[in-house]
């Protein structure tokens, strides 16, 4: 079973409908210890960092563990962001930390129109091969809506630029990540998704 | 680079797709589940539900037509029409819409934009500003455009930005249902006094259509109707026509 992670942070009812479509099956976990010993944990998200805030000290602790034991850890938007060390938009509350690095607002560009939130449709621009973006080209479409980004390092598969360039996809060893949403990015989206079912099915 | 959206939008009436022109008019155009899936098969970008008829007739956004919809695509979906409580949009949302799109109730109490742009976040909460030319101003018109608003639409704009909006769905009363083209002027004029993304909505009759409310009009998006329903023209061929003239567009194979 997978563990999807609901602190509070918007409507996850996308991202449960396509994990259904795929076959997953999955939970949400109500207590920390619940992420214990499960398939892989998926922390979605949209909206403001500050959210996180609920995935407090157990929280952070308890997939901390999971992930130390090779659990795959799958951060959605918000929830990518989540898994570095924290946030320009709540400076006060901590990222779980298993990627360095810090989350900062995107600057925009008023005079060539890139306005701030970055929303639609961007190009997912290949740093690295990776397992998420398996059977995907460099190029790809998919659908973002955010204010704040992930800087670009060797954790980084794939880059996308709206003024700045950020990390898009993120991808170490059993930590992955996406700033877009998959599950609202038709079939490219479907396929990050299947991929990431497909490495969990194998470790299984 | 990010590309310009193309979003349909299903006019739905007891569950099923209408199309009117100027607000009046109404007539059938098919099933709202049938067309999504046509339209996600030729690389629409997202799809919008408004309940037309919801305001007046005092109906709720039908959780079935959007439960009909969301099972066709994984696109995002917006809910409008007679969203007037947290509670409609939490039945919106439940239904399975990822953004709720407010009008008249936005108006009458801004606040129920920064409240729903707590829960659920900035980028789930479009308003929706139906307009229309008065000199040369733009007039706000609210309850499906028959009630002046006395309102300015850059300046609501603005102030809807202000309140937690995440997009602006700018719809031209003088043009709606037309096809002689989206009003450029009105939109480049809210798209440049605001930061969040804008949609232009009303008048699409034609492919340059597109390429002028995106270069003169200043739009991030473009919404419409008509020009898709009755499969004169479709989704894919407008956006390779986008591409062709250096707009980004996304493409499916």
């Amino acid at each position: 079973m997978i563990a999807l992670v609901d602190y509070g942070a918007g409507n996850l009812t996308s991202v449960r409908k396509a994990f259904s479509t795929l076959g997953a099956r999955f939970f949400t976990p109500t207590t920390p210890g619940e992420c214990a010993d499960v398939a892989a944990i998926v922390v979605p998200g949209v909206g403001h960092f500050g959210a996180t805030a609920a995935l407090d000290a157990p929280w952070r602790e308890a997939i901390s563990a999971a992930v130390v034991r090779g659990t795959p850890l799958f951060g959605i938007c918000v929830g990518m962001q989540w898994l570095f060390e924290g946030s320009d938009e709540a400076p006060g509350v901590p990222g779980l930390g298993a990627l360095p690095g810090r989350i900062a607002r995107l600057d925009g560009n008023a005079t060539e129109r890139l306005k701030v939130p970055h929303v639609g449709w961007n190009a997912l621009d290949f740093t690295r091969p990776a397992r998420l973006l398996d059977g995907l080209a460099s190029g790809a479409q998919v659908y973002f809506t955010h204010s704040f980004a992930a800087p670009v390092t060797d954790a980084c598969a794939a880059a996308t630029t709206h003024a700045n360039t950020f990390a898009s996809v993120v991808e170490r060893d059993n930590v992955f990540g996406v700033q877009f949403h998959p599950e609202k990015s038709s079939d490219a989206g479907l396929r990050i998704l299947r991929n990431f079912l497909d490495l969990v099915g194998d470790r299984a | 680079m990010l590309t310009k959206r193309i979003i349909a939008c299903l006019d739905v009436r007891d569950g099923q797709v209408v199309k009117g022109v100027q607000f009046q008019e109404l007539r059938h155009a098919g099933d709202p589940g049938e067309l999504a899936r046509r339209y996600n098969v030729e690389g629409i970008d997202e799809v919008v539900i408004l309940d037309i008829t919801a305001t007046l007739e005092k109906r709720q956004a039908l959780a079935k037509t959007i439960a009909a919809v969301a099972r066709e695509i994984f696109l995002p979906l917006t809910v409008g029409g007679g969203i007037r409580t947290e509670e409609d949009a939490d039945a919106a949302v439940e239904a399975g819409a990822d953004k709720v799109s407010l009008n008249t109730a936005a108006l009458k109490n801004p606040g129920l934009i920064t409240t729903l742009a707590r829960r659920y976040g900035s980028q789930a909460v479009i308003v929706a500003i139906d307009a229309k030319r008065r000199e040369d101003k733009f007039a706000v018109f609210v309850r499906s455009g028959t009630s002046d608003a006395a309102r300015d639409a850059v300046e609501w704009a603005r102030e809807a930005e202000a309140h937690g909006a995440g997009e602006i769905l700018l719809t031209s009363m003088d043009r709606d249902g037309t096809r002689a083209g989206f009003d450029c002027e009105m939109t480049a004029a809210v798209s440049d006094a605001v930061n969040i993304p804008v949609i232009a909505s009303g008048g699409a009759g034609s492919f340059e259509h597109f390429t002028d409310v995106f270069t003169r009009g200043h739009a991030d998006a473009a919404l419409a109707a008509s020009i898709f329903h009755y499969a004169e023209s479709s989704v894919a061929d407008l956006k390779r026509y986008l591409r062709e003239r250096g707009i980004p567009t996304r493409l499916v194979s």
